[in-house]
């Protein structure tokens, strides 16, 4: 903290008090309380020092043990589980003020970071205030004798998932009393389950994580997401699975990269940010980041808030077929928007304009930094989103042209099958994907300090996550969620997963309203057939 | 529901039995074999519902539209009959023949009109005459409560109401008539009550489909035809199979074969078996039909004019047996069954999952019988072991 | 015993055979038989004879505990369904899910059988059910197999007609499966079932079936066996060890 008394620097200075969104001055804290109680039991522990070298927030330092800087402490719990004498304890420092029911901590240290700062709150991951999850207000169904279930385990159980623009019907010749398809299909990604991996740049997170995640989907057989940091070339081998972004800072976008991915998404909108840009700041722009970005060292990394070729619908018409010329139409394109208000007529809008796919991001989605008041208080949630926008496209007849990819805030296989059930086709995991790399969901993914090596790239963090065996946990979750939807699948009956798709009969609600059960397409509990 | 019993809220899932029988020559029997042949299997049904389609059996009129209705009183009839009459020329009317039967309790008023549209009023519509007739039987249908058209196809007819099948067949008088196809079914419903319109078989102009088993994906099935312009408003499994055969057969186009491997789509392990440009067309049905496959057991006959298929689930979730004899075909729900239509017959086999058996006029071949070859169900191809 | 089971409702059909049982009689013949389900349902006793002209209904022979039936006839779906003890012969061909349960006893189809023949079969103390069937089978032949013996013998088959169908074994933890002749590899549940030639020993454990088989229906054994089998078994006794997050 500065040494100048508080409160006296950038007020009443002539010509800037007048302007609230002048330049911040950052005054000294009163005090700010810790989030967290670090609690260290000396006697158990063997003082080996892992703990300060684990920090990636360099809370912890040694004066004869470990101290701890309560100010820096996020809570990440990462001393606390490479501790070998388990001599560490983590906990929230409830009850710090007295409580207020309106006036939450969150509140009340948020306006005193911003008294001390006066700038924008910042934070990571997915929104974290108590909105409805409607997903915990949907079951879904299962036979009992007037249909059978069906035992995953012995019987053929299909997950197998294609994306991409499906013409409406198949025309058949017969050539030699035999039929053949008159009917020309074009480019769409095969899938061996309906889960596939969010975007996550280079940048925003660590080469070694994206790498696991790359890998994870290559054994899996599904997709991953480059984001819009560009192609890395150590990734390049999974290209063939991967979706390469296109946002509104073209960041490493030339035909090459457009050439090698599997598919082409063209950025929109991010459910934690709907309407807002990004950056990554120039400290994070290293060596390496610059040369796949494709911007010089040091620089920041800024992604405006719009495509600067589209403010219109026309716009993303044109970009969405300039894509479609540069890989000689051989590459479907999705277009990814934040699930806002008027979801359901921008999507249809969207696949009229000749997109393949769309991709929705609800407003639980996560992200590597956002401005805290946009990710809490912006979008509309992904299961409301996914109703409207298929029904929309089925009320239109379109719904065949384009696919459906859920995301934000899917946190189990449950709400996958949830989600498969109001109308998607596939459904993307990003915080799932960074869970099984260790990510404890401490939300300051925007420091760059992120002790688990995820998103950092301070060499010294990010050679802790070992992209191989971290390809292995986000593949074996991958795994467990699929084998968890057969089984969903088996309890209802049925044995491929497009008998679930659209299919919200298997959906009942509790709890919900009226309206809200109207929007959703599904009827409360105890009504039957 | 409605005093009327057309209650059209609730979806009806039901288990039942199923027989079908052809003359690949056209030779014409009365109703008594499928009547012994539906009975046999009793077990099959609780008595809830059961009903028969004839074809060929309106020789006399067979290029009028016969239309079936029932009617709970004298006002849906005079609302009914005004709609035929401003629509159609109605050739002739008459009350359905019955006989009390005590298995058939409180039937509704049973005519029958022989009607077609006329050429001026056809030409306006811009509709085909196929086309038109349906038109009109949807809007009685949905617009007049009490009065129902259960069959409006050309030199056919069907016949259904709430008892087993074998007192319905009696209480219709099927001995009195002669058609070259008959199908019938038993009904087990299971959650509502019978009421006679939604007995089996469900019709739609000269398609007559009766069908056994629970479809598992009927919430996704029903959305898919929504799309198409198809509502399911008799909230039963049957009406489902007999829109997408519908969509596919006569709006698609695709051959009777390749839409039962639609209903009954091959596993992707299989596909991936078959020779390069079979894969390449039923890879594109699974892509483009997947929300048109049927999942869960089913087993279904449908006919047509000229045509009788009989095709069951993709794992054979339920029963379905075949049988040959003479230019005759025969398919059931049991081996039993068809010994009810035939005691003797010369071969009898059970058709593999989603392989269809279909029986065509004028054709001695019986496609899916064993032996028949490559055509046979072609979406099942079985790989030599 | 004779009874003609001509337009005899199943319920009172069973019910004579019960009470000639519950009297002494040992021997029935019925006649006519066409559809009626569940014959010689329950029965006990080793001693029991029932030979069934016509097509019996489903559940023959269901929780059968010791006799002998014989059909002169096709049967339908469902034989042998949980049965203790006791033998049945098909001498025309069989349905679908054919020893669902079986524990013992034995069932022989002379000709084809359906789908999910010998599903979930076990052995249990000194018992093991045997199936042989001497035509072809159909799919998820020997499904969820916990034990006791399938044995399918392709006889009289038709060209290029498959020996068994798809998934063969699938879920399998426990039993045996021989097939006479070659089997495509793709056709075997292979995350359960290892398929390898049948050795010497296979074909002297399952010689005594195929034997009582031959006599049964008055066919050639050494004929039944001749050529190469395929032997079919689980590869583990916990299928589902792996399966869950434990
Ligand atoms: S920030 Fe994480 S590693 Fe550092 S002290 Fe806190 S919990 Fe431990
Ligand atoms: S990725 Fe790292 S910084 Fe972000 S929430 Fe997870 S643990 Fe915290």
């Amino acid at each position: 903290m500065g040494s100048s008394s508080p409160g006296r620097e950038g007020i009443g200075r002539p010509g800037e008090g007048a302007r609230a969104s002048a330049r911040p001055r950052r005054v000294p804290a009163y005090r700010r309380s810790a989030e967290f109680r670090w609690t260290h039991d000396a006697e158990r522990c063997a003082r080996c020092k892992r703990c300060v070298q684990q920090c990636g927030f360099k809370a912890l330092s040694w004066e004869d043990g470990p101290v701890v800087d309560p100010d820096k402490c996020v809570g990440c719990h990462r001393c606390e589980t490479f501790c070998p004498q388990e001599a560490i304890a983590v906990v929230p420092n409830v009850q710090h003020y007295r409580p207020h029911p309106l006036w939450g901590q969150a509140h009340r240290q948020n306006v005193y970071l911003q008294a001390e700062t006066g700038g924008v709150l910042l934070t990571g991951m997915g929104n974290d205030l108590p909105y409805p999850i409607l997903w915990d207000h949907l079951l879904l169904d299962a036979c009992q004798v007037t249909n059978p279930s069906i035992d995953p385990l012995r019987e053929p159980m299909e997950l197998r998932s294609y994306l991409g623009r499906i013409p409406d019907k198949v025309e058949v010749k017969m050539k030699d009393g035999r039929p053949e398809p008159a009917t020309e299909m074009g480019p769409v990604l095969q899938v061996e389950t309906p889960i596939i991996f969010a975007a996550m740049s280079y940048g925003s997170i660590s080469l070694n994580a994206q790498k696991a995640i790359a890998m994870a989907a290559a054994e899996c057989g599904t997709l991953w997401n480059t984001g819009e940091g560009g192609l890395h070339e150590e990734l390049k081998p999974y290209a063939d699975r991967a979706f390469v972004q296109c946002a509104s800072g073209r960041f490493g976008v030339h035909a090459d990269y457009l050439n090698a991915g599997a598919a082409i998404e063209i950025k929109i909108g991010q459910g934690a940010k709907p309407g807002i840009g990004g950056h990554l700041p120039g400290e994070k722009v290293s060596a390496a980041v610059s040369e796949t970005r494709m911007i010089p060292v040091g620089s920041d990394a800024l992604s405006p808030a719009p495509q600067h070729d589209i403010y219109s619908i026309e716009d993303l018409k044109q970009l969405i077929f300039a894509l479609k010329e540069a890989t000689n139409y051989e590459k479907p394109v999705s277009v990814k928007i934040a699930a806002v208000h008027n979801v359901a007529a921008i999507a249809s809008g969207i696949v009229r304009a000749g997109a393949d796919m769309v991709y929705l991001d609800g407003f639980r989605g996560g992200t590597g930094a956002a401005p805290t008041i946009i990710r809490d208080h912006l979008g509309i949630p992904i299961e409301i989103a996914i109703a409207v926008v298929d029904q929309q496209l089925r009320e239109e007849g379109i719904r065949n042209r384009a696919s459906i990819v859920a995301a934000g805030g899917i946190r189990s296989s449950a709400d996958a099958a949830k989600a498969i059930a109001l109308g998607a086709d596939a459904v993307a995991v990003g915080t799932a994907a960074l869970l099984a790399l260790g990510c404890t969901l401490c939300q300051k993914c925007y420091t760059g300090k992120c002790s688990w090596g995820i998103t950092t790239q301070d060499p010294r963090l990010t050679r802790r996550l070992d992209p191989y065996v971290g390809s292995k946990r986000v593949a074996n979750l991958v795994r467990g969620w699929s084998a968890e939807l057969e089984e969903i699948l088996g309890a209802m009956g049925v044995n491929a997963v497009e008998s679930l798709r659209g299919s919200r009969e298997r959906l009942r609600a509790v709890g919900l309203d009226k309206t809200t059960l109207e929007i959703l397409g599904v009827k409360p509990a105890g009504v039957g057939a | 529901m409605s005093d009327s019993g057309f209650d059209r809220d609730r979806r009806s899932v039901s288990g039942c039995g199923l027989s079908g029988m052809m003359s690949l020559t056209g030779e014409r029997v009365t109703g008594e074999a499928i009547r012994d042949s539906i009975a046999i299997l009793h077990e099959r049904s609780n008595g809830l519902g059961g009903g028969f389609a004839a074809y060929g059996m309106y020789p006399h009129r067979k290029d009028q539209f016969a239309l079936h209705i029932m009617y709970y009183g004298a006002e849906a009839q005079g609302q009914a009959e005004a709609v035929l009459g401003e629509a159609f020329d109605v050739l002739h009317d008459e009350r359905i023949p019955t006989r009390p039967n005590p298995g058939v309790v409180d039937p509704p008023d049973l005519m029958r009109y022989f009607v077609l549209p006329p050429a001026g009023k056809l030409e306006e519509s811009g509709m085909s005459a196929e086309d038109y007739v349906l038109a009109r039987v949807m809007r009685v249908n949905s617009e007049i409560p009490d009065a129902f058209v259960f069959s409006s196809g050309k030199n056919m007819g069907a016949f259904k109401a709430v008892g087993y099948a074998e007192d319905i067949a009696d209480f219709f008088r099927l001995e009195e008539y002669e058609a070259y196809i008959w199908i019938a079914h038993g009904r087990f419903p299971t959650n509502t009550p019978g009421w006679w319109a939604g007995a089996h078989p469900f019709t739609l102009l000269d398609w007559a489909v009766v069908h056994n088993g629970e479809i598992s994906s009927y919430g996704i099935n029903k959305r898919y035809l929504e799309m198409f312009g198809y509502q399911c408003t008799m909230r039963t499994d049957t009406e489902v199979m007999a829109y997408l055969l519908d969509l596919l057969i006569r709006r698609h186009g695709l051959p009777v074969e390749v839409a039962c491997d639609v209903l009954a789509a091959p596993f992707w392990e299989q596909i991936e078996r078959m020779p390069e440009e079979k894969q390449r067309l039923y890879t594109m049905l699974r892509q483009v039909y997947g929300s048109a496959l049927v999942n869960g057991p089913f087993a279904i006959i449908f006919a047509r004019d000229g045509e009788m298929v009989g095709v069951n689930d993709r794992i054979k979730l339920r029963p379905l047996v075949a049988a040959r004899k003479d230019k005759w075909l025969y398919i059931s729900s049991e081996e039993a069954g068809i010994r009810g239509m035939c005691p003797e017959p010369d071969l009898v086999w059970a058709p593999r999952a989603g392989q269809p058996v279909i029986g065509r006029l004028g054709s001695d071949v019986v496609v899916g019988e064993p032996g028949v070859g490559e055509t046979a169900g072609m979406g099942q191809e079985v790989p030599s072991g | 015993m004779r009874i003609d089971a001509r337009e005899l409702h199943y319920r009172e059909l069973n019910r004579q055979i019960r009470e000639a049982v519950a009297g002494g009689e040992t021997r029935f013949e019925l006649a006519n038989v066409n559809g009626q389900r569940y014959i010689g349902d329950g029965i006990q006793g080793e001693k029991v004879q029932i030979d069934i002209e016509g097509v019996p209904g489903n559940d023959l022979g269901a929780f059968m505990d010791g006799p002998t039936v014989r059909v002169r006839g096709n049967a339908q779906d469902a034989v042998a369904n949980t049965m203790n003890a006791g033998r049945i012969v098909v001498e025309g061909r069989a349905g679908d899910v054919l020893g669902y349960g079986m524990r013992g006893g034995e069932l022989f189809v002379r000709g084809k059988v359906g789908y999910r023949v010998g599903i979930h079969m076990k052995a249990y103390r000194g018992r093991m059910p045997v199936v042989v069937a001497g035509g072809t089978a159909g799919d998820f032949l020997g499904e969820y197999m916990a034990g006791g013996m399938l044995v399918v013998l392709g006889l009289e088959r038709q060209d290029g007609e498959p020996l068994i169908g798809d998934w063969c074994g699938t879920g399998m933890h426990g039993g045996v499966i021989y097939v006479r002749g070659e089997v495509d590899p793709r056709l075997v549940a292979s995350k359960f079932a290892s398929m390898g030639p049948a050795e010497e020993k296979d074909r002297e454990d399952m010689r005594p079936h195929v034997e009582a088989f031959c006599e049964t229906f008055s066919l050639d054994v050494e004929e039944a066996l001749a050529g190469a089998f395929v032997r079919m078994a689980a590869i583990s006794h916990r299928p589902y060890g792996a399966k869950y997050a434990v």
